[in-house]
């Protein structure tokens, strides 16, 4: 076990993945110099046959990896960002996702998409896109959205074993941040949600780039008598349904946290999961911390505006806390009044 | 290139494969209006040429991908006929287990990546395809057959310039059918379609696509300099729907027209399978016998296919979950 940035963790695996098998390719826009960091050295190590630059043309890269998983190679396309799985999304959404049914089961579809995403970093509207929800409601793409260098590390090994499609959805800005991280065979199975902080009063689920305001924002509300429980589901598809549950079971109170915009996000999904098979259990009502539905701004303090951060978790966990309000106080519908979407 | 013409039993291969596509369309487009078919069928009546012409020097490991109108290349290329038809009745024993149909009839095993309901959505994966079969150096090659229609998709481009630049063993066969759905080429498409190709400095080879010797011939051209690593050649090969763009397509159309009936007589004329039977019929009364019996036995083959599916079960519902993962439930 040895400290390793985020980034650092992606590139090992990737390493150890070509290393172990020669059919694992990887292209896409600038892969040989490792703009985004993740690829380098892979151009010296592994040669242009298996790492290799392309045209601009997501339409195509997106198609191209189902070809060349069909024709017989473990494909890892780079996206670089993940507002260009919108521009690539006829072949995600007409064929990677639905070649295997389609085919009667023969094709095997062996393909890790790699996209960063979010925003914080001033890159504007068509740069900063949490991307993922369109890939949760596609059925047949699995999406992996790690938190921390060694998840990072163990769930990009795993999809690019596996046999299905999967996006491993980097959360972007965070290249630099460290963690402990195993040497050599350390896979992260998909559909295990690890507990990152255990609690009693309540259940906030935080998804990739959320994960670390979620924890300061327990550390915060614990001093103010509120113990939350933070689960990092570590992939949206397959979801960890039964981690979520159980947690609720012990809490009674729910947040989610997710940087895609509101509607129909990550966050909605959970919440519609919980209301549907844990509503026993909730002693008030669910919580979600997402950006409102807007696109991301390019002037920072717009940005901050609207990305949820640890300032926003607290409130939200505030309004349905156990000790701070009862759910119809004064204090509670002031906080959900400055939770309202252009409020 | 080296330039010859297919062989006395070479044609006889043709025409029968011609044949074999022919009579089993026949039957679907009976099937379909008796209703027997529980989805539309988009059949290749009329250009059976390009497909076998061009299948015939593929090897059972070369790779093709097809369009929505894919039955010819399915069959071209070697796929199972009991299968395939199972597939369109909605069967168990379907090739694709009854959850594809007609839009997406595959043989992963024979290299058929399948038919594909999107127009142009084989250009990417056929250049994906390659791209694995160049890295694999097994000497595969892929065809990616489509039509006029789809060349205006912009994906084109974007393949056009990654097979030339990274000289895939990739072949581009359009059939130029000279209709996109219900329109006329000469209404949504401009220019000569192969200039596409010869501006990212791609050869590109001009036929009559109702001749499956000129297209035998342009395609074994093609497919050898792919497989010697030469790269990327483009084949625009001229044929016509006779067909509509899908069966029954009357009852969309509320007694609109979009082509007369008369150039459709014309082309009939120009029908390949005919033209080829002539031919060899000119030869003498052995290969008079020779047809008739190929006839006779595609005839036992078609019914026996549809028999096949008829008593076939139906498709298990299930699989639409067991199948959407490789291991894994949806």
């Amino acid at each position: 076990m040895a400290k390793k940035r985020y980034i650092h963790a992606i590139n090992e695996a990737l390493f150890e993945e070509m290393e172990r098998d020669p059919k694992v390719i990887v292209f896409g826009e600038d892969v040989e110099l490792a703009i985004m960091g993740d690829c380098r050295g892979l151009l010296a190590r592994f040669g242009r046959d298996r790492i290799r630059n392309t045209p601009i043309c997501e339409q195509t890269l997106t198609g191209m990896a189902v070809g060349a998983a069909a024709a017989g190679h473990r494909v890892i396309l780079h996206l670089m960002f993940s507002n260009f799985i919108y521009t690539g999304m006829d072949a995600i959404g007409n064929q990677m996702a639905k070649m295997r049914l389609m085919s009667g089961g023969q094709a095997r579809m062996p393909i890790t998409v790699i996209a960063s995403y979010g925003g914080g970093g001033a890159n504007a509207a068509q740069h900063s896109d949490t991307a993922y929800p369109p890939l949760l409601n596609l059925g047949g793409i699995n999406v992996a959205t790690p938190a921390t260098p060694a998840d990072a590390k163990g769930l990009l090994k795993t999809a690019i074993r596996g046999n299905n499609p999967t996006f491993f959805m980097e959360a972007g800005g965070r290249g630099g941040e460290q963690g402990e991280v195993p040497e050599g065979e350390h896979l992260v199975p998909f559909g295990k949600a690890v507990i990152a902080r255990e609690g009693r009063d309540l259940t906030l689920v935080a998804i990739g780039s959320m994960l670390k305001p979620a924890l300061a924002a327990a550390k915060s509300l614990a001093v103010e008598g509120v113990d939350v429980e933070v689960i990092d589901p570590r992939t949206l598809v397959p979801f960890d349904a039964a981690a979520v549950l159980a947690s609720v079971r012990k809490t009674g109170r729910l947040v989610v946290c997710d940087e895609a915009r509101e509607r129909c996000s990550a966050a909605s999904e959970i919440a519609a999961l919980v209301a549907e098979r844990g509503f026993d259990s909730l002693k008030a009502p669910i919580r979600r911390v997402t950006t409102p539905n807007v696109c991301i701004p390019y002037a920072p303090n717009a940005e901050s505006r609207v990305i949820p951060g640890a300032d926003t978790i607290i409130r939200a966990c505030l309004q349905i806390s156990p000790a701070k309000t009862s759910l119809f106080s004064a204090a509670a519908q002031r906080a959900a009044g400055d939770l309202l979407p252009g409020a | 290139m080296t330039r010859a013409a297919p062989s006395r039993d070479e044609l006889f291969a043709l025409y029968e494969r011609m044949l074999l596509i022919r009579r089993t369309e026949e039957r679907l487009r009976d099937e379909n209006k008796a209703g027997n078919l529980p989805g539309a069928v988009h059949l290749y009546i009329g250009e059976e040429a390009v497909a076998t012409g061009v299948c015939a020097h593929l090897r059972a490991t070369d790779m093709i991908t097809s369009t929505h109108r894919g039955h010819g290349h399915y069959l071209a290329k070697g796929g199972d006929l009991n299968a395939m038809v199972a597939e369109i009745y909605a069967r168990r024993t379907g090739i694709c287990r009854g959850m594809g149909g007609s839009m997406h009839v595959a043989d992963f095993s024979k290299g058929i990546l399948g038919a594909n309901g999107i127009v142009g959505a084989g250009f990417a994966i056929a250049t994906g395809a390659a791209y694995s079969a160049q890295l694999a150096k097994e000497g595969r090659v892929v065809v990616d057959f489509f039509g006029d229609g789809a060349s205006n998709q912009g994906t084109l481009m974007e393949c056009l310039n990654i097979a030339s630049l990274w000289h895939l063993p990739l072949v581009f066969v359009c059939e130029h059918n000279r209709f996109s759905e219900f329109s006329p080429a000469s209404t949504v498409t401009s220019g000569q379609i192969s200039d596409r190709a010869r501006a990212f400095a791609i050869p590109t080879l001009v036929v009559d696509g109702n001749d499956v010797a000129a297209v035998w011939e342009a395609a074994r051209a093609a497919i050898e300099r792919a497989r010697d690593g030469r790269g990327p050649t483009f084949i625009e090969a001229h044929t016509y729907r006779i067909q509509g763009h899908m069966e029954a397509e009357s009852l969309l159309l509320g007694g609109q027209h979009y082509r007369d009936d008369a150039e459709i007589e014309g082309w009939k004329q120009r029908c390949p399978i005919t033209s080829l039977r002539k031919q060899l019929a000119a030869l003498g009364s052995v290969e008079v016998s020779r047809l008739e019996q190929i006839e006779s036995h595609i005839m036992a083959r078609v019914d026996e296919a549809v028999k096949f599916a008829v008593a076939s079960e139906p498709a298990d519902p299930e699989l639409a979950f067991s199948l959407m993962f490789d291991g894994q439930q949806p």
